[in-house]
């Protein structure tokens, strides 16, 4: 890079220091730390809870059809949240489950809660594939930078080729550029995903590729070298592993920027379009009866908040969890 | 930079500099081909836009073909995009109007937003994450913490819509668009007020992640600067509390965000396509979007590069701010 200060010698002495007391492993330590962090443990409770809620809900949904999202029920127009269905006007196959709207009916008289179920796993997973995406291309990126970068490429090495285009796709205004591809490629939810993995993988390959500048000189991977093993099991056994910690930190709060993307695309117009309801499109879609039915645009963004925030606490619990420097005071 | 004012100083000061341009310039050539090519290469063209259309004829959409250049090789269109950039005489796809004049208006609207959001961001979040990090594990801290959190959770346009309904309803005060329509004749000062209140709702509500963002970072910033040696010194030498954390700490914890001088400006383009829907405003990411619904690609790729632009000049600017800031950085 073209700074340095003189600073970022790291004196040896403190890491001895460090390595004295070993009576705990490092999962221990870092769930003692994380155990203290009570809005963490909320934000991991919630996921969690989120996470079999979400499986849950692609079995009642769509395999199992108990809560049925897409009947249309139109004696049952704008009903709100707790009300019983019209019993002689409904045909008892299209009934929801007791007969009660749990979360109240939308302009076709479709179920919002069975609505909310299906765009709970929907949602969940364009924020994971997403961010699987993101996370592939910079660890691999990050990854080649870091441990190949002197090789030279005609007149130019690696790491330059790597780091400039790194610099090309920082120079793209995100959320302009993510609007912009999805709305010149033709509308499907694979496109939204991946188009949201491809333009966020920037802040992952430098971690990732700072992470491994310093682990390439480290004894551990030194000894692995002098010990003739392969490449492969040096990059994947042993340095990846201890590079993730920052990846696994920006990959949870990435979720969290991925589902509120998918969102800000729904209000554009751009988001996941029907059959998929995800929270992103029923709250835009709700937008639009917020007077006469404020139960179908607060519903999805109170959702959205609680999940988001989730990830957000859990992500920041982690950097703490996981963070040495942190650790010591 | 060595010593500034010795030849030698300023000599390794402007090939820095020299270097530094050139190779943005070489980044940017870069970022306008991938831009280029991208966009022409994706489906969807000016003249498919309003397929429906009857009075829309092969004929016509061969004339409209011809006359974007739409059916030359790429190199060529990107040689004639350039070749217009450069002369200014570069014309809208959309409405034939010239695209530098578009956007700088649009520019100039955008503008007090972005100041407005910027003063509320950087005058709320610093005293908050000082006073967090002083104060850190309070209930005020647990508190503001929280509450960022709670702010960067919320979609943009969910506040957005809860807070039109509360403030039309409790000020009774019209917040869309710049201005009232029909009150030209007023007298000025009830105009002015009316532009002031349309401003306030978004530059507070496009400040609300900015808020939550800086006043975290802040705040770790400072409680990194308030565990180290020198702090602790000043402490044990008996200086006041006042004395240590604004003094000592504070300064040092204040230099690197010197360097976000730099990143105003591109922030002018990404963050604000949302905020400038919900409040019709008339701005230069609500241009960005229309020019994408009509697959305007001249003002797209025109945008995205002016964006380029200003991140490439605020990542120079931040550079060097931080070089002269701060003596131990050295230009190398």
């Amino acid at each position: 890079m073209t700074m340095n200060t003189q600073q970022s010698a790291m004196s040896p002495h403190r890491e001895t220091i460090a390595e004295l007391p070993p009576h705990e492993t490092q999962v221990q330590e870092f769930w003692r730390i994380l155990k203290k962090d009570r809005l963490a443990i909320f934000g991991m409770i919630v996921l969690g809870v989120l996470l079999m809620l979400a499986i849950a809900a692609k079995v009642t949904t769509e395999w199992v059809v108990i809560f049925d999202p897409s009947t249309v029920r139109l004696p049952d127009k704008f009903l709100p949240p707790m009300s019983d269905a019209s019993t002689d006007l409904i045909p008892s196959e299209d009934r929801p489950v007791f007969g009660i709207y749990l979360f109240g009916t939308d302009e076709l008289g479709r179920d919002v809660f069975a609505r909310m179920l299906q765009g709970s796993f929907v949602s969940l997973s364009i924020g994971f594939i997403a961010v699987g995406i993101s996370v592939a291309i910079g660890i691999l990126l990050g990854g080649l930078s870091g441990y190949y970068g002197n090789v030279k490429l005609g007149f130019m090495t690696v790491d330059t080729l790597i780091m400039r285009f790194t610099d090309v796709m920082l120079c793209f205004p995100t959320f302009f550029l993510i609007l912009t591809v999805v709305a010149l490629l033709p509308p499907s939810i694979y496109n939204i995903m991946i188009v949201i993995g491809v333009t966020s993988w920037m802040g992952t390959a430098r971690f990732v590729r700072a992470e491994f500048l310093s682990l390439r000189e480290q004894d551990f991977v030194v000894a692995a070298k002098a010990l003739g093993l392969p490449e492969r099991r040096i990059i994947f056994r042993h340095m990846v592993p201890n590079a993730m910690a920052p990846v696994l930190v920006s990959a949870t709060i990435g979720v969290a920027s991925a589902i509120l993307t998918e969102s800000a695309l729904s209000f554009l117009g751009f988001g996941v379009q029907p059959p998929f309801a995800t929270w992103g499109n029923i709250l835009s879609d709700g937008k639009g009866f917020i007077f006469d039915a404020p139960w179908l645009f607060f519903i999805p963004g109170f959702a959205i908040l609680i999940v988001v925030l989730a990830f957000n606490l859990f992500g920041e619990g982690l950097r703490e969890a996981l963070n040495p420097k942190l650790r010591r005071r | 930079m060595a010593k500034t004012g010795t030849y030698a100083g300023i000599l390794i000061m402007w090939t820095y500099i020299a270097r530094n341009i050139l190779q943005r310039i070489v980044t940017l050539i870069i970022v306008s081909i991938v831009a280029h090519s991208f966009v022409h290469l994706a489906p969807g063209e000016p003249s498919e836009v309003d397929p429906s259309n009857p009075r829309m004829k092969p004929a016509d959409i061969e004339l409209i073909r011809a006359a974007f250049h739409l059916d030359d090789p790429l190199y060529l269109q990107y040689g004639y995009w350039m070749r217009d950039l450069f002369t200014g005489e570069l014309k809208s796809f959309k409405d034939n109007q010239p695209v530098l004049p578009k956007i700088w208006q649009r520019f100039l609207n955008s503008l007090p937003l972005l100041i407005c959001a910027t003063l509320i961001i950087w005058s709320l979040s610093f005293p908050t994450g000082i006073y967090a990090a002083i104060r850190r594990g309070s209930v005020y801290d647990r508190t503001t913490t929280f509450t960022a959190y709670a702010l960067i959770s919320i979609p943009g346009f969910f506040l957005s819509y809860i807070m039109i309904l509360w403030v039309v309803n409790t000020f009774n005060v019209p917040v869309i668009g710049m201005k009232t329509f029909g009150m030209e004749d007023a007298d000025l000062a009830f105009r002015s007020m009316d532009r002031l209140w349309h401003l306030v709702l978004p530059s507070a509500l496009s400040a609300v992640g900015g808020i939550a963002v800086l006043s975290r970072y802040v705040r770790s910033q400072m409680l990194e600067v308030i565990g180290q040696d020198y702090v602790r010194t000043a402490r044990a030498k008996g200086l006041s509390e006042d004395n240590v954390i604004y003094r000592h700490a504070l300064q040092n914890a204040l230099l690197p965000f010197v360097t976000m001088f730099g990143f105003l400006l591109p922030a002018l383009i990404g963050g604000s396509v949302i905020f400038e829907q919900i409040f019709a405003w008339p701005g230069l990411g609500r241009l960005g979007y229309e020019a994408i619904l009509a697959r305007d690609f001249p003002v797209i790729l025109t945008i995205n590069l002016i964006a380029a632009v200003l991140t490439l000049a605020g990542t120079l600017v931040s550079d060097l701010l931080y070089a002269v800031v701060d003596p131990r950085i050295r230009l190398q």
